[in-house]
């Protein structure tokens, strides 16, 4: 789907100041070399195996099938790796790699803290230094996260700037990289950013769809229907996704975070809201106002309230291919509950996007249709918050 | 011809960078002046982004409060156009590419030339993707400003070589802001320049003092000032004017030998 200059289509390419130029060209020709050797790939297998726990599950929720009466629903179950999200995925990939190429110190950007998480895990793993970037507004919001940051020995800075959220941690872990090019990698946590990185995130996160593959195919000796995951840069959907792209019959769904509604300002929708721009080293879809003012988005998510999605989702919906549904507060919530007492699984409240929307369409597919659905995450980190938006004041 | 050249052709350049609309766009009418008047040679104007993310806490600061001063593009080009009445030298509009892409680039590009605006500066568009502008700013006659970075190394020559304008030597790595000392072998870096191209170069990012000014022009033909104008902006606000006056005329008189 790449051409050469790292573009999706119309999207992706590499907006970025000068100074780091060197850096993503160096980057993008590691990542080619390793990708390609074989002792990489069987040292990332093994840390995917052995470590964080993959193959994850593909579990068959007979409760909530039954319970809908309509299409067979798979969930895949990322929120059971090792540090309770996909992120991991990404992460031991990226961490792996910038070890190869001698770097001492990870810098990463962190909404809801899985990433940060992630990060912090891979560092201490592979004797790293860490520093996350996380919006202020963030760290109160997910403080457990914060403390299992510093835990693991990472630095956790909280930022000041813009709204306080992800797109400002990002905006800080970009200025940090200018400053600290020589001997720092970005681990950048979602399919996003300049290229390379939009493609090395799916590359390593795609394992989740290659999984899904044959695990359903064990099953039900067949393809899904429907692929559900929620999206907010969207690095779980692309990696549900991307093994399934040539299969034009399955239907390919991405959650996003609509917040309060799409018809309102507090909303985190880009493909629903969003226009065409240029920002954190790419083009793509991005909430923003008439003079390309980049829009204070909301989502009761941390990890979806991101002004942008990723260029290979822009371009797989500019061509149709993918489909982009916004997903309320109010409807994620429900589904958050319902999984927990249906399945007796708390999903993230990222992954409770795409339950949502699962909940919506299963009841009027035939039952011998079958959707999976991604559980990106595990929702312990967002029962507080959640218990706080049913009006019960539980803290941490 | 580039307009732009004229600015270095008295000496080395002082060029100063300004915010658009902070903390209003009469104190930024006024800075400018100032600023001219003092001896700048060309002048900087930044439009404010949401996130700017090549920015120092001081340039950030710069942007939020225009922006919640309520100033847009298309005040700006107002603002811009007034100003050109009595302010002759060359001005650059500095400011971020979904900035020039969301208002359209071509509608932007064409307002450049209309309100004599003879160059921009793009800090997120590298080489590898000035081809979303160039195009178009041929076709209005507005410089693309490249810039070149202590990592730039084997980039420099290909950079240089297509340089318009000025070009824009970035002193050190990470963000803007004033420094304590600025390490970069930029004579390395001027050599590798004025081997590829005869357009001037003038040294941006960190410069405050005019002692670094003094050093830095001595190795290039001008030099960049943003942050320490800036802060005279943030502590002064409508009273900036004067202390950017007198804060622009020792800075050039460290430059002028």
């Amino acid at each position: 789907m790449t051409n050469p200059d790292g573009r999706f289509g119309i999207h992706g390419g590499q907006y970025i100041p000068e100074t780091l130029m060197n850096a993503v060209i160096e980057l993008e020709k590691a990542y080619n070399h390793y990708k390609k050797d074989p002792a990489f790939n069987r040292e990332l297998t093994e840390l995917f195996n052995e470590y964080a726990g993959r193959p994850s599950r593909l579990y068959y929720a007979e409760k909530m099938t039954g319970d809908l009466g309509g299409a067979r629903i798979y969930l895949k179950r990322e929120d059971l790796n090792h540090t309770g999200a996909h992120k991991i995925n990404n992460v031991l990939g990226q961490a792996l790699l910038a070890k190869k190429m001698g770097k001492k110190r990870l810098i990463a950007e962190t909404g809801a803290g899985q990433h940060g998480v992630a990060t912090a895990t891979a560092a201490a793993l592979m004797g790293m230094e860490c520093v996350v970037f996380m919006g202020k507004e963030d760290t109160l919001r997910q403080a457990l996260n914060v403390y299992r940051m510093r835990l693991l020995g990472a630095q956790v800075v909280p930022v000041m700037t813009g709204t306080a959220t992800l797109k400002d941690a990002v905006s800080e872990a970009l200025r940090e990289w200018t400053s600290r090019v020589d001997d720092a990698h970005y681990c950048l946590g979602s399919v996003m950013g300049p290229h390379p990185f939009p493609v090395i995130v799916r590359d390593f996160q795609a394992v989740i769809s290659k999984e899904i593959r044959w695990q359903l195919m064990q099953k039900e000796g067949r393809l899904p229907d429907v692929v559900i995951a929620c999206v907010g840069g969207g690095s779980n959907a692309i990696g549900s996704f991307w093994h399934f792209i040539e299969d034009k019959g399955v239907r390919l769904i991405g959650c996003e975070a609509a917040g309060r509604g799409v018809d309102t300002q507090e909303t985190a929708a880009t493909i629903a809201t969003g226009k065409p721009g240029i920002f954190h080293g790419m083009k793509s879809y991005f909430c923003q106002d008439q003079y390309g003012q980049i829009a204070p988005v909301y989502s009761i998510s941390a990890g979806l309230d991101y002004p942008g999605i990723g260029p290979e989702h822009a371009h797989l919906h500019d061509m149709g291919r993918a489909e982009y549904v916004p997903v309320t507060d109010e409807e994620a919530v429900n589904a958050f509950e319902y999984l927990a007492r249906t399945e007796g699984i708390i999903p993230a409240i990222e992954s409770a996007h795409a339950i949502a929307h699962a909940m919506k369409i299963a009841p009027d597919m035939d039952r011998d249709r079958i959707i999976t659905v991604t559980i990106s995450g595990r929702g312990d980190k967002d029962c507080a918050a959640i218990a706080r938006y049913r009006g019960e004041d539980i803290h941490e | 011809m580039s307009k732009i050249k004229e600015a270095f052709e008295k000496g080395k350049a002082f060029i100063a960078f300004i915010t658009c609309g902070d903390p209003d766009l009469e104190t930024t009418a006024a800075a400018v002046r100032a600023a001219v008047e003092n001896g700048a040679d060309l002048i900087e104007l930044g439009i404010p982004f949401s996130d700017p993310t090549a920015e120092g806490p001081v340039i950030q600061g710069a942007n939020l409060r225009a922006l919640k001063g309520g100033v847009t593009t298309d005040k700006i080009f107002a603002f811009v156009k007034e100003l050109r009445r009595d302010v002759h030298v060359p001005m650059v509009f500095m400011t971020y590419a979904n900035v020039v892409f969301s208002y359209g680039a071509e509608r932007f590009i064409s307002a450049c030339r209309e309100i004599e605006i003879d160059g921009l500066i793009l800090p997120d568009l590298p080489f590898e993707e000035k081809e979303d502008f160039h195009p178009l700013c041929r076709r209005y006659g507005v410089d693309l400003v490249s810039l070149v970075a202590p990592t730039s190394e084997n980039r420099i020559a290909m950079i240089a070589r297509e340089a318009e304008g000025f070009l824009y030597i970035v002193s050190s790595l990470g963000v803007t802001g004033t420094r304590s000392e600025i390490r970069t072998d930029l004579a390395s870096i001027v050599e590798v320049v004025r081997q590829n191209t005869d357009i001037p170069c003038a040294i941006g990012f960190g410069i405050s003092t005019p002692e670094q000014a003094g050093k830095m022009a001595a190795l290039s033909d001008g030099v960049i000032v943003g942050s320490a104008i800036i802060k005279l902006l943030e502590k002064y606000g409508r009273n900036a004017p004067d202390h950017i006056g007198a804060y622009v005329k020792s800075m050039k008189d460290a430059i002028t030998y």
